[in-house]
């Protein structure tokens, strides 16, 4: 090994040869991050230091009385945060629970199982995953109409539920489940429900961290259904209040501009636990499924 | 496979089979069909041939003149841009020990986190136009310029600020992705490489990294290519207004959001968003093209 200078990759302990990577990675990270602080900042601030001259990037006086405003806040039509916040966390909860059950149902018989057209649809699927939803943005919305979704709590829920991303993911790390297992299995006499729930769902799971990490930042994020198939104000989102914070107060109105800020902290801040929860099993997924 | 078989597989994919064909599979239909439609949401569409694609490209003005160009302009240094610089990011950070490396992963990827409509709140106060715009507040007290610039109304910067923003929020699940395959790589591949006679850290990650962690660099590619459009509402976001200050700031994105829900002209909306449609699979082609298996 003495003759290897090479690679430091993945290295054990700190070693001063990493440091020119510190000096450009840091400053990097500090650019990436000043955002993010100010955002946490920025929600805490009062009043007067929100409109402060010259403006002042950290907070002084931190108060919670921004979140208060957005708490008693109802806009025009009387709805209370609370009701955005609740349909907010129950659309996003049925949605993260069901996408990962479907895909990973999927997943299981595009790799375990033949049928016809299996690679077709797979095919298809691969393409389907670089199709964003702005394209088809229109007949979505008229499919929604027909199929008398619009304007009712489900509108939130379907339309995000086939994540081909999710069946791709999850297919690939299916794949390299050995076929014996199963068949050992089947022979102990379990059917298909018990592998999937006995065997397939526990070996899968860092897969499953990472749809449920990329389901949950889709649909807390998604102000578009609120805008585009629901009318009902009792029926929105918070990421679609949180819009209407920015847009219709202008960052102008005094109270406004408190509110929008603190509202950007709780739109945040689930996804950063979720993701710090679920990170170490994400970088596994991502290293040992081989996405092929 | 017995009967038992093959109902457990039926209940298995229906769910998914159902969805993806409901949501994603048919409305790209309806939207083929739409773009050969004269469509206004109201009459039944009426079936007028290429009409709408004929006049995207030879009577719309701001397509061409705009709309296309802007695309473009984004999409090749957003797409790109992002791509090598996550791929650099991560491969820096794989040369440094884990506890900093988790630490710095984490802000990195921080930004793909937030909600655009957060981040418009946040960028909007920066970029705002008067002096309590903290870059106008900064540029004035460093005597670089006299008076605020109307950073986020002014056709001239729009665009250099969507690009920046979608940068910054590019370090996604692509990063994260490219960051395992370079640590997973074996270290004995390196060595043999050496022995072979490789020389230097360029070298390595031309012939061994880039080559070692192809699967990664494939995701990393399409969810690049994903991110780049699915940014398109930013310019929109950023001006508050659509179109945006004189168009600076329109992608096809945006267009087709002014045809279909201003103008309520879904048929010319509907030709648009195939056009997109293709322009993506184009992208995504030459990305599969450049890191795909050949095998």
């Amino acid at each position: 090994m003495a003759s290897f200078h090479g690679t430091k990759i993945n290295p054990d302990r700190f070693h001063k040869s990493q440091l020119k990577f510190y000096f450009i990675l840091i400053p990097i990270a500090i650019l990436m991050i000043i955002p993010i602080v100010y955002i946490f900042s920025h929600a805490f601030k009062p009043i007067d230091e929100l409109f402060a001259y010259p403006p002042r990037f950290f907070v002084q006086k931190p108060t919670l009385q921004n979140f208060q405003d957005l708490a008693s806040n109802t806009n025009a039509t009387g709805v209370p945060m609370s009701r955005y916040l609740f349909n907010s966390i129950v659309v996003t909860l049925i949605v993260v629970f069901l996408t990962v059950l479907i895909s990973t149902m999927a997943g299981y018989v595009f790799s375990k199982k033949n049928f016809k057209f299996k690679n077709t649809i797979f095919e298809i699927n691969t393409i389907a995953l670089m199709f964003v939803p702005a394209a088809v943005v229109i007949p979505r919305y008229l499919l929604i109409d027909e199929v008398g979704l619009l304007d009712t709590f489900f509108a939130h829920i379907f339309p995000l539920l086939a994540m081909p991303v999710g069946l791709f993911l999850v297919k690939q790390f299916i794949d390299q489940i050995p076929d014996e297992l199963l068949e050992a299995a089947r022979i102990d006499g379990a059917n298909d429900f018990h592998i999937f729930f006995k065997i397939i769902i526990p070996l899968v799971k860092p897969a499953i961290a990472t749809i449920a990490i990329l389901a949950f930042q889709a649909v807390w994020n998604n102000a578009e259904t609120s805008t585009l198939f629901v009318d009902d104000e009792n029926l929105k989102t918070f990421a679609f209040f949180m819009s209407t914070l920015a847009s219709d107060t202008g960052g102008n109105s005094v109270a406004g501009q408190g509110m929008a800020a603190a509202a950007s902290l709780i739109m945040f801040v689930p996804n950063l636990i979720i993701f710090i929860f679920l990170q170490s099993k994400v970088m596994n997924t991502m290293a040992h499924s081989g996405i092929k | 496979m017995n009967s038992k078989g093959y109902l457990s597989t039926s209940v298995f994919l229906a769910p998914y089979l159902l969805l993806f064909t409901t949501f994603i599979i048919i409305p790209v239909a309806i939207a083929i069909s739409l773009s050969f439609t004269y469509f206004n949401t109201i009459e039944f569409p009426s079936f007028i041939g290429l009409s709408n694609y004929v006049n995207i490209i030879t009577q719309d003005n701001t397509f061409m003149q705009y709309v296309l160009p802007n695309t473009l302009i984004f999409s090749l240094i957003v797409g790109p841009g992002g791509y090598i610089l996550a791929f650099l990011l991560a491969w820096m950070l794989a040369q440094i020990s884990k506890g900093p490396r988790t630490v710095l992963a984490l802000i990195l990827y921080s930004p793909s986190m937030t909600a655009g409509v957060a981040m418009a709140v946040v960028w909007k106060i920066i970029f705002s136009g008067d002096q309590t715009g903290y870059l106008n507040n900064l540029l004035i007290s460093m005597g670089f310029i006299n008076e605020p610039v109307q950073f986020l109304q002014s056709p001239e910067y729009l665009m250099t600020i969507m690009i920046v923003v979608t940068l910054w929020g590019s370090m996604g699940v692509g990063f994260l992705a490219m960051l395992s395959g370079v640590l997973n790589i074996d270290r004995e591949i390196y060595e043999a490489a050496y022995i072979d006679g490789i020389r230097n850290r360029f070298q390595e990650i031309i012939y061994i990294t880039i080559p070692s962690m192809k699967p990664q660099m494939l995701f990393g590619a399409v969810m690049a290519v994903v991110t780049t459009f699915q940014a398109g509402a930013i310019g929109v976001e950023l001006s508050g207004q659509n179109p945006t200050p004189q168009y600076a700031g329109q992608l096809i994105v945006n267009h087709l959001e002014d045809f279909g829900f201003i103008r309520y002209e879904m048929g010319y909306a509907a030709a648009l968003s195939v056009l997109l449609l293709l322009f993506i699979y184009a992208f995504s082609r030459v990305a599969m093209k450049l890191f795909g298996e050949k095998d």
